[in-house]
């Protein structure tokens, strides 16, 4: 199999990390060779975040070049903007309809850009739009937004279903476990 | 079994399963979460130093003691601690010591770029470049058996994408921790002139020694395949390598001071066209050169910045994948100041006084950023208090119109000193002390003022207003930087003063307390969209159509917005 490459991007906060984590396990689990860069620090104030997820026989280097993402998950519209040149084409973008503005466009020196979905869906045939936060809390928590999107993106992808599952028993705590899987299985059915 | 682990959890792992007893750490992006991880340990006695100078001691006296000792420290931190790492070198150990760098490249969190290579060099301490988690794991093990087979301080010098990035690491049972018997032995470890001049001779012997360890160790390995084309790399940018041209020779350079020269030659002698490519500083490329060996670097690759397998292509006029489209022209999103964090409310007083701000390093430089535009220097960690004391003395003038700025964890870093240098040479500054009770923009760390140890247990406080009076201060004053009207008065008083004084802004980092639910909202009759509540640059309030919003879901409470509307049009709502 060719390496696979996922982008995760969103804002400091979001829980782009676990949801990394996650999918990490998921490649492990499948006998994949995985690496997974992050960059921390700065996550909880607010700033753009992005981990990158790349699997396969022998992954080298733990960064995604601009056009090779297989996978964009976006948890923000803007950051799905900042990062769709990654995509390769005939890649899939996952995106959350959520906006969440950056500094510069709360005190109206910058506007956010319209039609962020519309032009994103002209581009890639293969894009999918969910109100994510809507879901989870549906299924009863906010928090695992994270989840409802890997759910989202499970879809998808070309691994079982059980090793998605398999994946969160041994990554989320016990007394989290069942919302999530309800959050998981709100993506993967909408 | 096989564990997916960031390039510091490894490191933590090394520690682990190798044998140290003391770690230590003054906390510093990208190499944070090495102690953080190695706390996780009972076995091995982990601290939060004041900063790395001590850091370092610690574990020095550790070595000497005879225990496996580690320590470990951002790039610049090793600027602070480099006195007692020149001189351990000449002591050397007793049980091994390792100092884990951790360089940023590319600055993801750092005031600079430097290539802490160079120390090993300088120090005269061997070092070793892992280049993914599980070298990272292993070399903890080599680099502490080589301080003890040469009675020598080792390097083990890491990078952001080596720290950051999860690889998978196999797992091993930990070996047996000991520690060794501590004998008295003043002429190795009191290194006056004249046992000094003796080991000064010693360490050109230990280097003759080295040199053959680094030409005979696998770390140090030639991957033989095409020979057009070869690669001497290390680190990170090994990976870079093999992904940009996987046919290529490449010789990888893990223990990398003292450099194998005669590998090298070998290498060289077998390819045809010879590069190196390496991040940063052309430390390797430097001594190929001075080997008298043509070899193309910096002339090709970049010097500033991190490396990438699309750099490397590029620069080797090979074909890139390149974006599907032109990037987008986004707004960015830099970090900011979070809902209720307790600095505000002091930068939108400095701003409105019209202040110089001489700043220093942590969650309050953000303060600099638009729209509270209030510090003027940041230079390191402690250099906020000299320098207001620094622009006094250039122009007595300025005294009036300047405060430093600085946090309780940077204060007690570096910053006391700069103080008593205030007191000493009769300077008249008004120094600020954020006092959140936490080390914050590195993620919510302890010291000595927060009551607190690495592991969350007790620990006496450091008394921060008795600390400022015994140093000699006798204006030293603690405001809630909520009560801005207060806080307002205060530095206008103090910095009219002639004499030095200290006012502590104290309140908790907002998350590290519960939101008891209060929160504010904005009277849209009452709003006249004179936008003031956007001057203190909080993400929960936003502007349109000619009225401000607050944003419920992010508001914690704070009211410093309340305090700065003339229209009364902000409001509390209890929950
Ligand atoms: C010599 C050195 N060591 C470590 C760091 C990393 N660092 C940046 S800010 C900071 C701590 C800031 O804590 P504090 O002064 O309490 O301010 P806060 O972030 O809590 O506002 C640290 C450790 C650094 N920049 N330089």
């Amino acid at each position: 199999m060719k390496n696979m490459n996922m982008l995760l991007v969103g804002v400091g906060g979001q829980g782009t990390i676990l949801a990394s984590k996650i999918i990490a396990e998921v490649a492990m689990l499948e006998g994949h060779d995985v690496k997974m860069s992050e960059i921390h620090g700065m996550a909880q104030r607010g700033g753009s975040v992005v981990t990158q997820v790349r699997m396969g026989e022998k992954v080298y280097s733990p960064l995604i070049e601009e056009g090779e993402a297989d996978f964009i998950v976006a948890f923000e519209m803007l950051e799905a903007w900042r990062w769709s040149h990654y995509l390769t084409s005939g890649g899939t973008m996952v995106v959350n309809e959520q906006k969440i503005e950056p500094m510069s466009v709360l005190t109206g020196q910058r506007e956010y850009p319209a039609e962020i979905l519309e032009t994103l869906a002209e581009r890639s045939a293969k894009m999918y739009t969910l109100d994510a936060p809507a879901l989870a809390r549906e299924v009863g928590n906010l928090r695992a937004t994270n989840t409802v999107l890997l759910g989202a993106l499970a879809r998808h992808m070309d691994i079982p279903l059980s090793t998605w599952e398999r994946a969160m028993h041994n990554t989320i705590p016990d007394r989290f476990l069942d919302l999530n899987l309800r959050a998981f299985a709100a993506g993967y059915e909408r | 079994m096989k564990a997916l682990l960031t390039g510091n959890e490894a490191v933590a792992r090394g520690a682990y399963e190798f044998g140290v007893s003391v770690a230590t750490a003054y906390p510093g992006t990208p190499s944070t979460e090495i102690l953080e991880n190695v706390a996780q340990y009972p076995e091995i006695r982990s601290q939060w130093s004041p900063n790395e100078k001590v850091a370092m001691e610690v574990a020095i006296g550790a070595s000497v003691a005879g225990a496996r000792a580690l320590t470990a420290m951002k790039h610049v931190g090793v600027n602070v601690a480099a006195d007692p790492l020149f001189t351990a070198s000449y002591a050397g150990v007793n049980g091994g010591f390792l100092l884990v760098s951790a360089d940023d490249p590319g600055m993801h969190s750092s005031q600079n770029e430097q290539d802490n290579r160079y120390y090993a060099k300088f120090a005269k301490i061997p070092m070793l470049e892992p280049a993914d988690s599980q070298e990272a794991k292993d070399f903890v093990g080599l680099a502490l058996e080589v301080s003890e087979q040469f009675d020598v301080p080792v390097m083990l010098r890491m990078t952001t994408r080596i720290c950051h990035s999860k690889t998978l690491v196999e797992l091993m049972d930990p070996q047996a921790r000991e520690v060794k018997p501590y004998k008295k032995d003043a002429r190795k470890y009191v290194m006056m002139p004249g046992n000094a001049k003796v080991k000064r001779v010693e360490l050109e012997k230990r280097f003759a020694a080295l040199r053959e360890y680094s030409e005979s160790t696998p770390l140090n390995a030639i991957e033989w395949q095409d020979r057009e084309i070869g690669f001497i790399t290390s680190g990170i940018s090994y990976q870079y390598v093999k992904e940009a041209v996987p046919q290529a020779s490449v010789l990888k350079i893990g223990f990398s001071w003292p450099i194998p020269d005669a590998k090298i030659r070998e290498f060289a002698a077998g390819v045809k066209q010879l590069y190196v490519v390496e991040e940063t500083e052309p430390y390797l490329e430097e001594h190929i050169q001075a080997m008298g060996i043509p070899v193309i670097g910096k002339s090709l690759f970049p010097i500033a910045g991190e490396m990438s397998v699309s750099i490397i292509r590029k620069a080797l006029g090979l074909s890139v994948t390149g974006p599907s489209h032109p990037a987008e022209d986004t707004p960015v999103r830099p970090p900011v100041l979070c809902p209720g964090c307790p600095h505000r409310g002091v930068f939108y007083a400095l701003n409105q006084l019209r202040l110089h701000v001489t700043g220093d390093i942590g969650c309050y430089t953000l303060g600099a950023l638009p729209p509270l535009n209030a510090m003027d220097t940041t230079i390191c960690m402690g250099a906020s208090i000299p320098m207001a004391l620094g622009f006094e003395k250039a122009n007595p003038e300025l005294a009036e119109k300047t405060v430093a700025v600085i946090g309780d964890s940077t204060f007690l870093h570096s910053g006391v000193t700069g103080l008593m240098d205030v007191v000493y040479n009769h300077g008249t500054s008004t120094v600020l002390i954020l006092d959140n009770d936490i080390t914050a923009m590195t993620g919510h760390q302890e010291n000595p003022s927060t009551g607190k140890t690495i592991d969350r247990k007790p620990a006496p406080r450091v008394d921060i207003p008795a600390l400022c009076a015994a140093v000699g201060v006798k204006r030293v004053f603690t405001v809630d930087p909520f009560d801005m009207a207060a806080l307002r008065e205060l530095i206008k008083q103090e910095v009219a003063v002639r004499e030095p004084s200290v006012i502590i802004a104290k309140r908790p980092c907002a998350l590290i307390i519960r939101h008891d639910g209060t929160i504010y909202r904005i009277d849209h009759d009452k709003c006249v969209g004179c936008k003031m509540c956007m001057r203190v640059g909080c993400p929960a309030i936003s502007h349109a159509n000619k009225k401000s919003t607050i944003n419920a879901a992010l508001c914690v409470g704070c009211g410093v917005c309340a305090q700065v509307c003339k229209f009364g049009a902000i409001l509390k709502e209890e929950q």
